[in-house]
């Protein structure tokens, strides 16, 4: 198996009928991206079929919106799979739901400040635009220029925190599928112990990466011991 | 109307860090001490090695009462007052912030008790910062010592000793004041990077020492040695290695038989009885309130909340709040100057991926009075502390040094970088100063309706100075190790929430300028104590828990010696 891509996913799926519900938005924007290029690490690869999971907060035209969005803050590009194969905004969907609820309207209101400032500067929906501008749009938002847009860096810096966080948290909590982000850092894993010996690997380049959650760890599950009063 | 419960010699308001140490002494020498705790018990299996359940969701900070009456902060009467944070940086827990604390465990240096008179002696009272209110403790260390020998040897403290008897040892703090006896264990061990920062502070002939840790360098009292994962930075530890009170002190206490918990017990007020002694504590439980009637009282809630029991428990004997006759509650407040870091970028990868921050390498020359400052424009002066912890999501958060903070061009930077940089963590002296203090919000109330606590703080002149001058330093340092870039954080305004938080209840002799004596006991209640680091009047440039525990042992030791006056 070969990394696939976004773009050779959807191609993927298109060939064999089952079209994932991806917007022509969507596929204008992978396509004009330029950025698609195949990492060459085999152990990055992730799995073509995507999981069957609803959006549990988000709407579908605010998970389209804000999957371009972090296609953007961290690319799928020369230096490996970003933000998209991470699935950070699956993370966030979750998120927005439980430890994240109070960002909820920031969401709602946010995205639509984005969609529309890209509409009245580049004359189209953000997902629409070609990589360059959507940079230009995202660049604004950062600054807090975006005309019209109240909040924007505020917004832009919630957004990129999250994306941080489904890139490069733990993978339970849904992103950094296939620790993706933790490989890209070179993070070299979860442990629950780290020996001289083993620290004395990590500093001759000799520990091996450790490709696993918290989670699994049975010590921290539900399943694992006896606990004493509350 | 609250349920009257059975009397008992001594109520304990919070077991974190400073009551779960008091308690112990008391229950040993035969007292019946009931711990009121907000929080509950937390285990090994609540601590899991997990960055955005420790760091980014407050775990398992998440559903604590201290997190519903985060103080409200401004930094000063006329300016607006900050938007609230969402997590409290100490937690409610049976051991407290003691289960996710750093564990650098500091004694304070010899100067940090008279930073008045030295100063006066050695520079002259024009040195003394406009506007400080700092006193001299009413002891000095010499005082201080024992207790903290006890507390080092009983919940267990990992170090390099510099100065025994007198005797200096320059693999230790050369600067420290003498020690009875060495740490009870050795330092946690080193990196390849400590080691390489180790060598340049000595190149620039500084005196590099490994730093003093809660955290068993090895199994101590039949509990693991540390297991260097990674996840100690506002983390529990998963093999009871970092010596908290929930592991060590309480559990001891609870052998004797004579210490009762009761956990998830809020307090809302202290009782006053005609005669201005405290006579219990109010605490409600699931919406139940109860009265604890105890002879002594010992409030150890942590600096904000400490003052807010005491401001919301008014009273006949104390209209403006308990042991507040003389208008100090609240008073000479002021948080550590822990921030204005320095960050470095370097050439090559740390390895700093596990680690602990209690482990690196502290230089302390620059602390304190320990440098001539004759020719300087302040006094004072800070730790230089360089740790190994790093993780993952705030990894990828690192200073981009005038990079792009995301898109290409930042992603094949942090590819390459993400383990090439070190933040180093400098504490400060900092002073407390007259219109910087703590009082009750106008507005903002807690679910219960309680006012919530004001912080009104800014750091001075002599801080900033103080920032810059050791951001020089730090600088210096990086440099010598071999950074090819190095970024400095703005010197510091607004005080803000902190975990480091002084004053309040100041400790000293003249009743007008402190709120307790010199044994940590209510100059205008004779039978209330009061624990933490808000009766400490000077913050020397160390994390305060260690002399905070030091000082509960002296409290809860001076209590049992004299418990037939203060008791009964």
């Amino acid at each position: 198996m070969t990394f696939i891509s976004r773009r050779d996913l959807l191609k993927r799926a298109a060939a064999v009928g089952a079209v994932p519900l991806a917007t022509t938005s969507h596929v204008g924007a992978l396509f004009q991206g330029g950025h698609d290029v195949r990492p060459e690490r085999a152990d990055l690869q992730r799995d073509a079929t995507a999981p069957r999971e609803p959006l549990e907060n988000l709407t579908a035209a605010e998970a389209d919106l804000l999957d371009a969005v972090v296609a953007r803050l961290i690319p799928t590009d020369a230096a490996g799979p970003g933000a998209t194969e991470a699935r950070a905004v699956h993370y966030i969907d979750r998120a927005l739901g439980g430890p994240l609820a109070s960002s909820r309207q920031a969401y709602t209101s946010g995205l639509a400040a984005l969609d529309r400032y890209a509409r009245s500067s580049h004359g189209k929906a953000f997902a629409e635009l070609a990589s360059a501008d959507q940079d230009a749009v995202l660049t604004d938002v950062e600054s807090g220029k975006a005309a019209g847009f109240t909040g924007a860096a505020t917004f832009f810096a919630l957004v990129l925190s999250h994306t941080h966080q489904g890139t490069f948290g733990d993978p339970y909590y849904g992103g950094n599928a296939q620790f993706v982000g933790w490989d890209l850092i070179g993070y070299p894993g979860v442990r629950t112990m780290v020996t001289a010996a083993d620290q004395q690997r990590l500093e001759k380049g000799e520990l091996k990466t450790n490709h696993k959650s918290a989670y699994d760890y049975d010590a921290f599950t539900k399943a694992s011991g006896k606990t004493g009063a509350l | 109307m609250a349920t009257r419960l059975k009397d008992t010699d001594v109520v304990i308001i919070g077991l974190g860090a400073a009551g779960g140490v008091a308690a112990l002494p008391l229950a040993q020498a035969g007292l019946d001490v009931i711990g009121l705790e907000a929080g509950t018990w937390l285990t090994r299996r609540d601590f899991a090695p997990d960055e955005l359940r420790n760091n980014y969701r407050g775990w398992p900070q998440g559903v604590q009462k201290a997190n519903q009456e985060i103080p409200t902060s401004r930094a000063n009467a006329s300016s607006a007052t900050a938007p609230r944070g969402t997590i409290h940086p100490m937690q409610n827990a049976v051991g407290g912030t003691s289960l996710h604390y750093w564990a650098q465990s500091w004694r304070l240096n010899p100067w940090d008790f008279k930073v008045v008179s030295e100063t006066k002696r050695r520079y002259g009272t024009s040195r003394i910062p406009a506007g400080s209110t700092v006193e001299d403790w009413p002891f000095g260390l010499d005082e201080l010592e024992p207790y903290y020998d006890k507390v080092e040897y009983e919940i267990g403290v990992s170090g390099q000793a510099g100065n025994v008897g007198g005797r200096i040892d320059p693999r230790g703090n050369t600067f420290e004041g003498p020690r009875k006896r060495p740490y009870p264990m050795p330092p946690l061990r080193g990196t390849e990077f400590i080691e390489k920062m180790t060598v340049a502070a000595k190149s620039l002939g500084w005196h590099p020492f490994p730093g003093p840790a809660a955290v068993n360098s090895r199994p101590y009292q039949n509990r693991s040695a540390c297991m260097y994962h990674g996840f100690c930075n506002r983390g529990g530890c998963h093999v009871d290695a970092k010596n908290s009170t929930a592991v060590t002190t309480i559990p001891r206490a609870q052998a004797t038989g004579r210490l009762k918990v009761v956990t998830r017990a809020h307090v809302t007020t202290i009782e006053v009885d005609n005669g201005g002694r405290v006579s219990g504590v109010n605490y409600v439980t699931d919406g139940v309130e109860y009265f604890q009637p105890a002879k002594v009282v010992l409030l150890a809630s942590f600096t904000y909340e400490n003052t807010r029991l005491l401001l919301l428990s008014t009273s006949k004997a104390f209209p403006g709040g308990l042991s507040n006759n003389r208008k100090q509650v609240g008073r000479h407040y002021f948080s550590h100057h822990q921030g204005a870091p320095v960050t470095a970028l370097f050439p090559f990868d740390l390895k700093s991926w596990y680690g602990l921050p209690a482990q690196g390498v502290a230089v302390d020359n620059w602390a304190d009075d320990n440098f001539d400052h004759a020719n300087l424009d302040f006094i004072g002066g800070g730790n230089l502390w360089v740790m190994s912890d790093r993780r993952p999501i705030a990894a990828a958060g690192m200073n981009t040094f005038g990079r792009p903070r995301w898109g290409s061009a930042w992603k094949a930077f942090i590819k390459e970088n993400a383990d090439r940089s070190h933040s180093s963590y400098i504490q400060k002296t900092t002073l407390p100063y007259e219109d910087n203090y703590l009082d009750l919000d106008p507005a903002e109330k807690d679910p219960l309706g309680y006012p919530v606590c004001r912080i009104t703080a800014e750091f001075k002149d002599n801080e900033r100075k103080i920032a810059a001058f050791t951001q020089d330093k730090m600088e210096q340092w990086y440099r010598e190790a071999g950074a090819v870039a190095v970024n400095r954080a703005p010197v510091g305004g607004a005080m803000g929430i902190s975990t480091h938080a002084y004053g309040g209840t100041r400790m000293g002799d003249n009743p007008e300028t402190n709120v307790v004596d010199r044994f940590g006991f209510s100059h205008e209640a004779p039978n209330l104590g009061i624990l933490g680091a808000s009766v400490m009047g000077t913050s020397g440039a160390h994390n305060p828990t260690l002399t905070v525990q030091a000082l509960a042992w002296r409290t809860a030791e001076h209590l049992v010696s004299n418990w037939k006056r203060i008791g009964t």
